[in-house]
């Protein structure tokens, strides 16, 4: 039953995404812009650019990520969609984190794909890639699952634009510090593994907590 | 298909007086800002039965379904399924709401939204989204996309997707709403059908336009005077 509720919705995500496939490269585009940017508030000096690489990266993939949020449940809020997931037979909180993967899954792993392509742009050093990409890897759905409660308790409103990200940036804060530090330590020649661990731990704590809390607050905000 | 045989009033299933009610509300209220809504209210729908709601425009009549649905909390009273205090998990099973906003995707094809709303609520025995559209006169638009059928396409859709769930419970806000003679009657025929097979259905209404020909009780809702 679980399984069936996933995949049918996995596969509803899936074809409302290829309907809209221009929606889809949006946040990976944003993320193009804001490191354009940087680079050309930089100056455009290689050195200067290897120093700040992968914070700007990490800045750039977090906002995106952030603009993305909004549309994680909105659509379902407004067609209804959350009711009958309230209704079925399977946990609303399952649900939620299906669908923050699949959200992650078609908004933030586009962005880990242009990565390196990104990363070239800003000069980063080529040892501190795959670092980079680890912290990425484990940090984006982090963020996915933490901006899945936030943007679950605003859902009930009409307009939440800027409060979703006032909530969800101040939670942010840790994931970004050690993210980012631990490519600074790669950079230093430090081991970057501990903040590595730190960033899977705060995965796997959030994997179990984050939906039932999304579930709690999706209840509220519809009530 | 057995739905389109000549409606015959169907033969009422004889009950033991101890069977439970499929649905039974025993005091049920609630109250929105201090303010009645509706309630105290006690009634009970047999399986076989179909209760109708009635009530001028801000009676309750959505609110006391979504309450029975489980998606508001009662303020006071209980809500019992088959003789049992009514729980997410049983109401999961044994309720399918009908409400005013259609839960489908205007995105995707009307054949792609029954196949999500079955994968997620489960399927009848023996029936199919195919067959289920052309029961509901749909046949031919599935491969439309829903942003292209009109208010009255997409009240039949969600009535095809009402006839494939497995609950024995309708609990449909309004469902004569958007819908032209004909789809008056194929609610009339889908209700009748559905209480054949020994369901039970809740029907809201404004006005005493249209009534399922089937053994219907009617549950008048007054709009809460708030007390000064």
């Amino acid at each position: 039953m679980m399984w069936t509720a996933a995949r049918a919705l996995m596969a509803r995500d899936l074809r409302l995404l290829w309907r809209r496939r221009g929606d889809a490269l949006q946040p990976a585009l944003f993320a193009l812009l804001v490191v354009v940017l940087f680079a050309l508030a930089l100056g455009g000096e290689a050195q200067a650019l290897a120093k700040v690489a992968a914070a700007v990266l990490w800045l750039a993939v977090l906002l995106a990520g952030l603009l993305a949020l909004d549309t994680l449940f909105r659509g379902d809020a407004d067609d209804g969609s959350l009711e009958q997931w309230m209704l079925a037979p399977v946990p609303l909180s399952w649900l939620v984190l299906v669908r923050t993967f699949m959200h992650w899954a078609t908004t933030a792993l586009p962005l880990l794909v242009a990565t390196p392509f990104l990363a070239e742009l800003l000069h980063l050093p080529h040892d501190e890639l795959p670092v980079l990409l680890a912290s990425l890897a484990l940090g984006t759905p982090l963020l996915s699952l933490l901006g899945a409660v936030v943007a679950a308790l605003t859902v009930g409103m009409r307009r939440s634009g800027i409060l979703v990200a006032l909530l969800a940036l101040p939670l942010y804060v840790p994931i970004l510090v050690f993210a980012a530090g631990s490519v600074a330590a790669a950079a230093q020649g430090l081991d970057p593994t501990g903040a590595l661990l730190l960033l899977g731990a705060g995965l796997v704590l959030a994997l179990v907590l984050a939906p039932l809390a999304a579930a709690a607050a999706i209840r509220i905000a519809l009530d | 298909m057995r739905f389109f045989a000549p409606a015959a009033w169907p033969a009422m299933p004889d009950f033991e007086p101890s069977h439970p009610p499929l649905l039974s509300a025993r005091g049920l209220a609630f109250a929105r800002n201090d303010q009645p809504v509706f309630g105290p209210l006690d009634f009970s729908v047999d399986a076989g039965e179909a209760l109708l709601v009635q009530g001028d425009n801000g009676a309750g009549k959505t609110t006391l379904l979504r309450v029975l649905a489980g998606l508001l909390r009662a303020d006071s009273g209980e809500v019992s399924i088959d003789g049992r205090i009514a729980t997410a998990a049983l109401r999961s099973h044994a309720v399918s709401y009908m409400g005013h906003l259609p839960a489908l995707k205007s995105d995707l094809t009307a054949l792609e939204n029954l196949d999500f709303l079955c994968g997620l609520h489960g399927r009848r025995r023996g029936q199919l989204p195919g067959n289920a559209m052309a029961i509901v006169g749909l046949a031919g638009y599935e491969d439309t996309l829903v942003r292209q059928l009109s208010a009255g396409q997409k009240r039949r859709l969600s009535l095809a997707r009402l006839w494939l769930a497995p609950s024995p419970l309708w609990l449909l806000d309004e469902p004569y709403a958007n819908l032209d003679l004909d789809g008056i009657n194929l609610v009339n025929r889908m209700v009748q059908a559905h209480l054949r097979d020994g369901g039970a259905a809740l029907l809201t209404t404004h006005g005493a336009y249209a009534a399922p020909p089937v053994r219907t009780r009617m549950l008048a809702l007054e709009r809460a005077v708030a007390s000064a």
